[in-house]
């Protein structure tokens, strides 16, 4: 089976699943919908010889519906050949099925989508937090979490306080002054 | 002509008596045997490695004891970008470090957040620890640090290391000279 013949079956095998196509410079983008994700999935990996998962992503469209979308990146070993599948799910769609028992490379993707984007995963063996420490409250890479963060405190394990951004995250203002006036300090000293 | 006594004189000890202050010794003693806490946290750790190794050799300023144990060490070098969820752990090794400690703030990062101005970043080590010396530079070179570890071994050097070490002996011997 050849590149070309294993997209034309993908194409028949799931004409009707696939809310959209894109081509765009040879990559091929599929839309589905979340409830045939693990069937896809499957008969990706099994019947498609879609064997290499590349990566999970997660994108908040904030102020859209739906608002989340997740990608997956798959790749194709005896192919050489990349498919991505998007799901694009409402923020209260629930939980979204688990690629972890079929891609066990999954499994740390998943944790990391829950932990920045707070979508959950059914099914998932083990649904922590991965970089966050279990117990912070916010999910930081959703759209209306703000870049300089909220406080928190958890005593003896961990706490955040809010960054002074002084005009922007990485901001100088281009003058004659010296540094210390062209890039204020996060926390100025105390006098 | 008065008559000169040489019995002051006595040729076993000369030349092995040194008159010196305590502090000062004890200073001496004290910056030329800086053992480090390698807080190695990011980038900066390469260059605190490149620093104890050959061309650069830390071992020139004592400091060549890289200790991985907090109860062996002088001075923590924060090296790297400190995340809050590693902050309260770079604290708990400085607290199990026995006194006299001191703390250099590696690079942007350990200093200020560096680059880092966000949710995850700690703005400065100085916001959980008593920092006596900042390294500018991402990461620094190790002259940086060379002259960062020079410019620690100056303020000790100037420090009443007795007083501060034994204040209850100092108020003692106060009392009974007054």
């Amino acid at each position: 089976m050849t590149r070309e013949t294993a997209f034309a079956l993908l194409n028949r095998l799931f004409g009707e699943k696939i809310q959209s196509k894109t081509e765009f410079r040879g990559e091929t983008t599929y839309t589905i919908a979340a409830s045939d994700l693990r069937e896809i999935a499957k008969r990706c990996r099994d019947e498609l010889s879609f064997d290499y998962l590349l990566d999970i992503t997660s994108i908040d469209n904030f102020g859209e519906e739906p608002r989340f979308e997740i990608v997956y990146e798959l790749y194709s070993m005896p192919h050489a050949a990349h498919l991505r599948l998007k799901l694009r799910i409402s923020e209260d769609f629930g939980e979204v099925d688990t690629v972890s028992d079929i891609w066990p490379t999954a499994n740390w993707h998943e944790r990391e989508i829950y932990d920045m984007m707070g979508i959950k995963f059914k099914g998932h063996p083990d649904l922590r937090r991965i970089l966050m420490w279990d117990g912070y409250p916010f999910f930081p890479l959703r759209k209306d979490f703000p870049l300089e963060g909220l406080p928190s405190d958890m005593p003896d394990v961990a706490f955040t306080k809010v960054t002074s951004m002084e005009g922007g995250p990485f901001v100088t203002k281009p003058s004659t002054a010296t540094a210390k006036d062209r890039e204020p300090r996060a926390h100025p000293p105390q006098l | 002509m008065p008559e000169l006594h040489s019995t002051a004189y006595d040729s076993k000890i000369e030349g092995n008596v040194i008159f010196t202050r305590f502090d000062a010794a004890l200073n001496w003693v004290q910056k030329n045997s800086l053992w480090p806490m390698p807080m190695g946290l990011a980038c900066c750790a390469i260059e605190l490695m490149a620093t104890a190794a050959s061309r650069f050799d830390i071992a020139r300023f004592g400091a060549e004891v890289m200790r991985f144990s907090p109860r062996q060490c002088d001075v923590m070098i924060v090296a790297g970008t400190v995340t809050y969820k590693m902050a309260l752990a770079v604290k708990r090794i400085y607290e199990q470090m026995p006194e006299p400690k001191w703390v250099i703030a590696m690079g942007a990062c350990a200093s200020t957040g560096g680059m880092y101005r966000s949710y995850a970043v700690l703005q400065g080590i100085d916001q959980l620890l008593p920092v006596d010396v900042y390294v500018s530079g991402c990461p620094p070179r190790p002259e940086a640090l060379l002259a960062g570890l020079m410019k620690l071994q100056e303020k000790i050097s100037r420090e009443h290391s007795f007083a501060k070490q034994k204040p209850e002996l100092v108020e003692k011997l106060e009392e009974a000279l007054s």
